[in-house]
């Protein structure tokens, strides 16, 4: 049977975890394959790395974590943070990334979503979205450079057009719920699942068991994403997907 | 010795580490000669059947693929190379491929608000025992990335199926050819011992007691 996702989220700052709140103030929490190789163990089902400071200078740094990971993790896993071009994408696939999140550059330059699709394959471009609600409800707006800027963009019409030019998965983050631990934005993450048929990975707010039930189940996210939740052991993956599983939803449990 | 077959497929990194942790030296490669004298072979690859089997062909690599299956080497297709190795795919109308197994590639359905790609892990079911599969337990979950699937035409040869809005046939073993849908270099430990057991075959140590 095929199942949801509980993700771990890794903030990596030059090759350090580290966890931010509200997009800032880095705590140091580890070395990215250790990490990794614990999640893997505890059932996570795939990882999201995002580089919170990575640069063209700091690539070299990068695709030598990416190169640890890869040999020491057997499970999918994500980068993101910094990649600008199809030329990023391939040298992060090639170390043995599964798949890129592109955030600001998709935004700046829409034309790396359809490129990077045809050269790697949909199944490779994650784009992320930072998302927070208009001040008048309306809606909400996607911001860029990790968070700082709003774009004046409507999330809904930027997704619909990322999955048209080849998103093959997105990263949805209410920056409203992130570090919050109040909950997923469930309507924010039913809207944009709703509107597309592929698959979304709910983001930001997560702090008690019954967040990933309703993101999952009554907002209808494919996959559910934390950080500090499972970095500071507030919840066990192993527990999440026992909860979820006690309340019927289909998760991989060995 | 095994050899990865290199035709900018993408993906093959993982399949490299993966056989690396097992204690194996595996070669990357498009070299006819090297893919030949290995004593196993993977085509790994992720991306369309029609731009992969022009690859293939614009590296001279189809009639090499075909001399691996006719010399008995064993030989493993990995999700796209699962499809490559049968005749044809809806993806690519036109296209032929390998021809290696008679069987069909369709387009995953997507219907009652399906997700397209089928992304993420699935539980197998084993219909015929299969090789690949000692030691991994029915219901057993690996991890799927794909658009199209197999519909094998001799049920005989799936030794692994899985149901993603039908009935998907995740992997087939016939003589010394084996392939999977899903990524066994993605599947933690379950597809760890996947790895493991063609490698066993590979090197003559599969004992099949």
């Amino acid at each position: 049977m095929h199942t949801k996702r509980v993700i771990p989220c890794l903030d990596v700052k030059d090759d350090r975890v580290v966890k931010c709140v509200n997009f800032l103030n880095p705590r140091d929490a580890g070395d990215p394959a250790q990490t990794a190789a614990a999640y893997d163990r505890e059932g996570a089902d795939e990882l999201v790395f995002l580089d919170i400071n990575a640069s063209a200078d700091s690539r070299a740094t990068q695709l030598s974590w990416v190169r640890q990971v890869a040999g020491k993790v057997f499970i999918p896993f994500t980068v993101g943070g910094g990649i600008r071009t199809v030329e990023d994408f391939r040298a992060i696939l090639r170390e043995g990334a599964d798949k890129i999140a592109v955030n600001s550059a998709a935004i700046m330059n829409p034309r790396l979503i359809s490129d990077a699709a045809d050269k790697f394959g949909s199944q490779c471009v994650v784009v992320a979205i930072d998302a927070k609600r208009r001040a008048d409800g309306s809606g909400w707006n996607i911001f860029k450079n990790g968070g700082r800027v709003d774009m004046g963009l409507d999330a809904l019409e930027w997704v619909i057009k990322a999955e048209q030019l080849g998103a093959g998965e997105i990263l949805l983050t209410s920056m409203d719920g992130d570090g919050t631990k109040a909950g997923y934005d469930l309507e924010l993450i039913r809207t944009i699942s709703q509107a597309v048929k592929i698959p979304v990975i709910a983001s930001g707010g997560a702090g008690k068991l019954e967040h990933f039930y309703e993101a999952l189940v009554d907002a209808g996210a494919e996959a559910v994403l934390a950080a500090s939740l499972f970095h500071y052991k507030e919840l066990e993956i192993r527990e999440v997907k026992e909860y979820l599983r006690s309340r019927g939803v289909s998760v991989r449990l060995n | 010795m095994i050899a990865i077959i290199d035709y900018d497929a993408g993906n093959i990194k993982s399949v490299e580490n993966a056989l690396v942790r097992l204690g194996e030296e595996p070669i990357v490669t498009r070299n006819p000669r090297e893919i030949l004298g290995a004593d196993g072979v993977i085509l790994p690859g992720v991306g369309s059947f029609g731009d992969a089997m022009e690859r293939l062909e614009s590296y001279g690599l189809v009639e090499t693929i075909v001399q691996v299956a006719e010399r008995r080497i064993p030989f493993l297709g990995i999700c796209l190379g699962l499809q490559l190795m049968f005749e044809s795919s809806e993806e690519s109308p036109g296209v032929r491929g390998l021809g290696l197994l008679p069987g069909r590639i369709l387009r995953i359905p997507d219907e009652g608000g399906l997700k397209v790609p089928h992304m993420g892990w699935n539980s197998l079911k084993f219909p015929n025992s299969g090789r690949l599969f000692r030691g991994v337990h029915q219901d057993s979950y690996v991890y799927f990335v794909h658009s199209y699937y197999l519909r094998a035409e001799e049920e005989s040869m799936v030794t692994a199926a899985t149901e993603y809005g039908t009935l998907i046939h995740a992997s087939v073993e016939k003589d010394n050819i084996f392939a999977c849908q899903f990524h066994p270099e993605k599947s933690s430990g379950v597809g760890m011992q996947i790895l493991r057991n063609f490698v066993s075959v590979v090197n003559g140590t599969y004992d099949v007691s």
